[in-house]
């Protein structure tokens, strides 16, 4: 094969790749050895690859890696930040429906459909045995001997279980059978009274006076002693 | 935008230390821990530069471009497979991105050395000055790499494309093609041109002190 000085041009580029077959490989080296402008040709090619490949012809720009790695950490704080936007949007929706669950479970609509008194306070751990007493337009139920049971359940007392009396709505006396009271009483504090003015109305905390109760509540809301 | 690439079929020594390290930063940033992510990306940052740089031509652009392919590389980085080469991936990204940038601007304002010249592969040489030693010593010069980086800034785009992807990075004539969505046959023939043109700029500098008198440097092509 013998290839002329055109035929080397074009493959002078795949000649340096090794990407031509054997014979013309060699044609291409004959030529080589007897034409001095391809071989300027093929030297300064080669010497174009070498020297662009040389890992030191493109430097940087100065502060280039220090900025790549601000810009880095920018990115990473925003994604945080994001995370933590959708955090906080899923703890106020959380709040959210906490609290209108919270309404909707105190207003009149979800209130105890059969209880007789909107302050009754609810019973714990009241035998359901226990033998009670009721009246007919009362609301609350006491035990037999309550002191504050006169006048109270009108000419008719009924006596009945304190867990039947609780299912027809009736709530525990406050004053019989606190011990059985599980709910707090929000009292104002007197300006010059010492009492505290959160007061536990079950057996194990000390039973708020008399005023301090009744003060506490609207004149219409006044607990039925 | 510039997507990342999916994974290629080159496969990377285990025993390679630098490659088992690169291994190992890799598996910790994919499983979350992209504190690792600048110490994996740190070799490549030239290469990723320069591959932006030859696209866009002008080093603030270039720079933003580098760094936003950093950020795609680690959006994207559940999707690079193992058998790929992480270098070719992070290129890939980086000149995809330059792409976009420059359809974005379409802005070539002055027409780069044989922009016009039809791509058939016959391209003869208009210089034939001898160069048979390379003065590899004279890159320590500032000013010598800038004359190459000018020279090759000087080639047209569809040329300095390929040539820096292959024998700067040094893609496979196949990673060139596949990252410029070109055939490896239009890869070979711009670089054929690329590596042809820079001789004919650069070897008559050798006949005195190295590039003291590059022609284009004096608004006179050489061709």
């Amino acid at each position: 094969m013998v290839v002329n000085c055109e035929h080397v041009w074009r493959e002078v580029s795949n000649y340096l790749e090794g990407e031509v077959d054997a014979g013309l490989r060699v044609a291409m080296e004959i030529h080589f050895a007897q034409c001095k402008h391809c071989t300027a040709v093929l030297d300064g090619a080669r010497n174009v690859v070498q020297l662009y490949g040389d890992d030191r012809l493109f430097e940087l720009p100065v502060g280039f890696g220090r900025r790549l790695q601000r810009r880095l950490a920018e990115e990473s704080d925003s994604s945080w930040f994001a995370g933590l936007h959708s955090f906080w949007m899923l703890a106020v929706a959380a709040v959210a429906l906490i609290a209108g669950a919270v309404v909707l479970g105190n207003s009149s609509v979800f209130a105890h459909p059969d209880s007789r008194s909107r302050l009754a306070q609810p019973a714990y751990k009241i035998p359901p045995e226990l033998k009670v007493v009721v009246s007919s337009d009362g609301k609350l139920f006491h035990v037999p001997n309550c002191r504050y049971l006169h006048n109270k359940v009108g000419e008719s007392p009924e006596t009945m279980t304190a867990s039947q009396a609780m299912r027809e709505g009736y709530a525990p006396c406050p004053r019989c059978l606190r011990q059985y009271l599980t709910a707090t009483v929000q009292c104002p504090r007197p300006a010059s009274h010492t009492e505290p003015s959160v007061v536990q109305a079950d057996a194990h905390t000390r039973v708020a006076p008399r005023h301090v109760l009744r003060d506490a509540l609207p004149t219409q809301q006044k607990l039925p002693l | 935008m510039g997507s990342a690439p999916e994974g290629m079929t080159i496969s990377v020594s285990p025993t390679d230390p630098a490659a088992l390290r690169e291994q190992n930063l890799l598996r910790r940033v994919q499983a979350g821990q992209k504190g690792y992510f600048y110490e994996l990306i740190k070799p490549y940052q030239r290469r990723v530069y320069s591959a932006a740089l030859s696209i866009l031509r002008n080093e603030a652009e270039a720079e933003d471009a580098a760094q936003e392919a950093f950020l795609k590389a680690l959006t994207h980085i559940q999707q690079f497979r193992a058998e790929a080469r992480f270098s070719t991936w992070l290129i890939q990204i980086a000149v995809n991105e330059a792409l976009m940038r420059k359809r974005k601007a379409h802005a070539e304002i002055m027409e780069p050395i044989g922009e016009r010249e039809e791509e058939d592969g016959s391209y003869a040489p208009r210089d034939f000055a001898d160069w048979r030693e390379i003065p590899s010593e004279s890159l320590e010069r500032k000013e010598i790499r800038s004359k190459l980086a000018g020279a090759v800034a000087a080639l047209a785009e569809k040329y300095r494309q390929v040539f820096v992807l292959r024998d700067v990075q040094h893609m496979s004539i196949e990673e060139t093609a596949e990252a410029l969505g070109i055939s490896q046959a239009s890869v070979k023939t711009r670089l054929l041109r690329a590596r042809l043109m820079l001789r004919d700029m650069l070897a008559p500098g050798l006949g005195s002190p190295w590039f003291g008198r590059l022609p284009f440097e004096k608004g006179s092509k050489p061709w």
